[in-house]
C-alpha cells in the first residue's frame, strides 16, 4: 500500500514537470505576450496609423516576408548550436546577380529561382562542409562567406540595377485579397487585406518547417545535437550530416529569402542585405532560440519576425526619421533577450522546474 | 618567486615539442608569405626601396604601407588577446573605431560640421574618444565573461548597431575637423620627420608587450584560453581576465579610430574601419596564432598585420577595387584555416602513410571517411 502510494507521488511528480511549462514555452510565451502588448501599446499611441486594422497587421508580415524566411534558415542552425551570419551578403548577391541577369532582353525571370537557389545551395554546401567535416567555427566559416558574399555583389557590378522585366514586376506588385477580412472606410468602401505572394511563400516555408522540425526524424535530431553532441553521438545520430544538412537547408532559404526580397524591393543595389544577418539573429532569438542550441520553435521566430516588423513600422511614427535607429532598437533588444535566456539558463540550471510554474500554482504534493 | 617561475617554465616546457615546432613553423609561413609579397613588389616596383623626404615627411613604398598598416596593427594587438582568451573574436573593432572617433569628434567640434576651432581641449577628447571604446570594450566583455555567451555574437550586436549608433553621436552627418593640431595624431606632429600613426602604432606594439611580459597578464591569458575550468581550478578568475582582454581590445580599438580619423581629419562613421574585423582576424591567424584560444604570439600577430596590409597595397597596385578586395581575404583566410584544421592535419597524415605505406588495400581507404 505505501508503496504504491509513493509511487503515484513520484510519479505526479513527473507528470507535473512535464506538464510544467519548459524553457522553450517560457520563451515563448514572453515573445507572444511582448508582440502583443507592443501591438496594443502602439494602436493605442497612433490612432491615425489604425493598428487595428486587419491590412495595417498582414502588412506587417508583407513588409517582412524575406526575413522570415532568412530567420527560419537561422533558426534552424541555432538549434544545433551552429550559426551562419552569411544570410545578409547572400541575400544582397542574390539580389544583384537577378537584377544583372534581367537586364540582358532574352532572360525570362523564371530562371531568376534557380539562380537564387542555385546561389543558396552553393554557399549552404561550401560553409557546411567546412563547419561540419572540417570542424572549423561557423563563426569564421560564415563571415568569410558574408566577406565573400559581399565582394561578389561588387564584383558582379558596383551600381544599382533597376528590374524592369515585366513578368518579375508583374509577380512583385501582386496582391491576393483575402475577401472576408476587411474594414469599412468612411467613405462606405472596403480596405480588403491581403497579403503579397513573398508573403505566402514565407508562410508556407514557416508551415512546412515546422512539420520538418516536429516530425521528422531530421527535425529531432536538430534539436538532439543543439541539446548535448555527445549523447545526440550515443544515441547514433549523424552528427555531421545532419549539421551539414542544416547549414544546406539555411543556404537554401538564404537563397528563397534573397529571392523574395528582390521581389520586395526589385533592384540590384550594392548595399542591399546590409545588416540582415543581425535582423535574422535578433528574429530567431527574441522568438526564443537559444544562442547554446537545442531550444527554439519556428512558430516563435515567426513572432520574432512580427515583433521586428512592428518595430520597424512604429519608430517613424514617433518622429524618428533616421533609418539607423530601427537596428539600434533590434539590437537593444536583441541584447535584452540575450541576457534574459542567460537568466532563464541559469535558474533553470539551479532550481531544476522552478521556472516551470509558480509556487502558487503548483498542485499540492500529499503530506506522506 | 622561484617556485613561481618553475612553475610557469613547467607549464612551458609542459606542452610537447611538436606543438611548438609546429607554431615556429607557422609563424614561419606568415614570414614566407610577407617576403612573397615583397618581392613580387620588387618585382613590379624598382622604386619599392626608395625612400625620399617630401614636406619634411619621410615618404615611399615602404613607410606608406607601414603608415597604412598602423591602424590594423594596433586593432590586431587587441584582435590578439581576445582571441587567445576567449576562443573567440571581437567582430566589432571597426564599429568601435567609428564610436570612439565620433565621440572625439563631437567633443572638438561641438555642434559645428565643418571647423576649425577647438570647443574642448584636444587630449580630453582623445581621452574621451579611448574611453568610449573602453566602454564599448567593457560591454562586449561583459556579455561574454558575464553572460558567457558567444564572443562573435556578443559582438555582433555593436558590429550592427555601432556604426548606426557612431552615426547619431555625430548627428547623422560627416564631420570635417580643420584644425591642423588634429592631424598630429594620424599625420604629422611639426618637426618629427616620421608619420605619427607609424609611431603611435609602434608605442601600441610596445606597451601591449611590456603588458604581456611584465605582468602575469600573458599568462593568465593563455591559460584561461587554453583550458578555462583548469585555469579557474588553479585559482585564476577567468572572467576578469576575458573581461580585460575585451577591454583592452575596446580600448587599443579606440586609440586605432583616432588615429583613423586624424589621418582624414574627418570622422565619418560609415567608412572609418571599415571591414577591419576581417582584416584583423586574418592577421591573427597568419601570425599563427591558434583561433580557438590559448598559445598567442604578439610579434607573429604584428607581422601578420604587416603582411596583410602589404597584400592589400599590392592588389590595390593591380587595380583592384576596394570593396573587390573581401573576395580575396575571405578566401585566403579560409585556405589558412582549413589548413591549419586538426581534421585537415590528421587527414594529410593518414593520406601520407597511406602513400609510404607498402600494403595499401582497398578496405583501407574506404575506412578513410571515419
Amino acid at each position: 500500500m505505501k508503496g504504491s502510494k509513493k509511487s503515484t507521488v513520484a510519479g505526479s511528480d513527473i507528470l507535473i514537470k512535464r506538464k510544467g511549462l519548459s524553457n522553450t514555452g517560457v520563451l515563448l510565451l514572453i515573445t507572444v505576450s511582448l508582440f502583443v502588448l507592443l501591438y496594443i501599446i502602439s494602436a493605442i499611441l497612433f490612432v491615425d496609423s489604425n493598428f487595428t486594422k486587419y491590412s495595417v497587421f498582414f502588412n506587417l508580415i508583407n513588409n517582412k516576408a524575406y526575413l522570415l524566411v532568412l530567420a527560419l534558415g537561422l533558426t534552424t542552425v541555432l538549434i544545433t548550436g551552429s550559426i551562419d551570419i552569411s544570410v545578409g551578403g547572400v541575400t544582397g548577391l542574390v539580389s544583384m546577380v537577378i537584377a544583372t541577369m534581367l537586364t540582358s532582353e532574352g532572360v525570362s525571370a523564371v530562371w531568376a529561382i534557380p539562380a537564387a537557389l542555385g546561389i543558396g545551395i552553393a554557399f549552404g554546401i561550401v560553409q557546411g562542409f567546412l563547419v561540419a567535416y572540417m570542424e572549423i567555427q561557423p563563426f569564421i566559416v560564415t563571415l568569410s562567406g558574408m566577406f565573400f558574399a559581399r565582394g561578389m555583389i561588387s564584383m558582379i557590378n558596383a551600381k544599382s540595377v533597376p528590374i524592369t522585366n515585366e513578368l518579375f514586376m508583374s509577380w512583385s506588385s501582386a496582391k491576393i485579397y483575402i475577401p472576408f477580412l476587411y474594414n469599412e472606410r468612411r467613405n462606405g468602401t472596403r480596405d480588403v487585406a491581403y497579403l503579397t505572394p513573398t508573403a505566402i511563400v514565407a508562410l508556407i516555408t514557416l508551415i512546412v518547417l515546422i512539420i520538418v522540425l516536429k516530425k521528422t526524424k531530421f527535425g529531432r535530431s536538430l534539436y538532439a545535437i543543439g541539446g548535448n553532441t555527445q549523447s545526440a553521438l550515443l544515441m547514433g545520430i549523424n552528427v555531421r550530416k545532419t549539421k551539414f544538412l542544416a547549414h544546406v537547408l539555411c543556404g537554401l532559404l538564404a537563397g528563397i529569402g534573397g529571392f523574395l526580397f528582390t521581389l520586395f524591393a526589385p533592384s540590384g543595389n550594392p548595399g542591399n542585405g546590409y545588416g540582415y544577418e543581425i535582423d535574422a539573429i535578433s528574429s530567431s532569438v527574441i522568438g526564443g532560440v537559444m544562442l547554446s542550441g537545442g531550444v527554439g520553435l519556428p512558430i516563435g521566430t515567426f513572432f520574432g519576425v512580427l515583433i521586428n516588423s512592428l518595430i520597424e513600422r512604429v519608430v517613424p511614427l514617433l518622429g524618428i526619421v533616421d533609418a539607423s535607429w530601427p537596428r539600434i532598437i533590434t539590437s537593444a533588444f536583441l541584447f535584452a533577450f540575450i541576457v534574459l535566456q542567460s537568466i532563464i539558463a541559469s535558474a533553470s540550471k539551479k532550481g531544476g522546474s522552478k521556472l516551470s510554474l509558480p509556487v502558487w500554482m503548483r498542485p499540492k504534493k500529499g503530506k506522506e | 618567486m622561484s617556485l613561481n617561475k618553475n612553475e610557469s617554465k613547467s607549464i612551458r616546457l609542459g606542452r610537447n615539442s611538436l606543438i611548438k615546432s609546429l607554431t615556429s613553423s607557422r609563424l614561419t609561413f606568415s614570414l614566407v608569405v610577407l617576403f612573397a609579397v615583397v618581392i613580387q613588389n620588387i618585382l613590379t616596383t624598382p622604386s619599392f626601396f626608395n625612400i625620399s623626404i617630401t614636406n619634411g615627411l619621410i615618404s615611399g613604398y615602404i613607410p606608406n604601407i607601414l603608415d597604412e598598416a598602423s591602424e590594423l596593427v594596433i586593432v590586431t594587438l587587441g584582435m590578439t588577446l581576445v582571441t587567445a582568451a576567449s576562443g573567440g573574436q571581437d567582430i566589432s573593432v571597426g564599429s568601435i573605431m567609428a564610436i570612439s572617433a565620433s565621440f572625439c569628434g563631437l567633443l572638438l567640434n561641438g555642434p559645428e560640421y565643418r571647423t576649425d576651432v577647438f570647443h574642448s581641449p584636444y587630449l580630453l577628447a582623445l581621452l574621451v574618444g579611448v574611453l568610449g571604446g573602453a566602454l564599448c570594450g567593457a560591454f562586449n566583455g561583459f556579455l561574454v565573461s558575464g553572460l558567457k555567451i558567444q564572443p562573435m555574437i556578443a559582438s555582433l550586436i555593436l558590429f550592427t548597431a555601432g556604426r548606426s549608433i557612431a552615426k547619431q553621436i555625430t548627428h547623422g552627418q560627416t564631420i570635417y575637423i580643420m584644425n591642423p593640431v588634429y592631424k598630429w595624431l594620424g599625420v604629422q606632429i611639426p618637426g618629427v620627420p616620421i608619420r605619427t600613426s607609424i609611431i603611435v602604432s609602434v608605442v601600441m606594439i610596445i606597451i601591449v608587450v611590456l603588458l604581456v611580459k611584465l605582468t602575469s597578464l600573458g599568462l593568465y591569458v593563455q591559460s584561461v584560453g587554453i583550458n578555462g575550468s583548469s585555469a579557474r581550478l588553479v585559482g585564476l578568475n577567468a572572467r576578469v581576465i576575458k573581461f580585460m582582454a575585451f577591454v583592452i581590445s575596446g580600448v587599443l580599438a579606440g586609440v586605432a579610430g583616432l588615429v583613423g580619423s586624424s589621418s582624414v581629419g574627418s570622422v565619418n562613421s560609415g567608412e572609418l574601419g571599415l571591414a577591419i574585423e576581417m582584416d584583423a582576424i586574418l592577421a591573427v591567424a597568419l601570425g599563427g596564432n591558434m583561433l580557438g584560444g590559448g598559445k598567442f604570439s604578439i610579434a607573429g600577430s604584428v607581422i601578420g598585420a604587416y603582411t596583410i596590409q602589404a597584400i592589400t597595397t599590392t592588389l590595390y597596385a593591380m587595380s583592384v577595387r576596394a570593396d573587390q578586395l573581401n573576395v580575396y581575404k575571405a578566401l585566403i583566410i579560409i585556405v589558412i584555416i582549413v589548413a591549419s584544421s586538426d581534421v585537415f592535419k590528421e587527414r594529410l597524415k593518414t593520406l601520407i602513410r597511406k602513400v609510404f605505406s607498402k600494403n595499401v588495400s582497398v578496405g583501407g581507404l574506404r575506412n578513410e571517411g571515419q
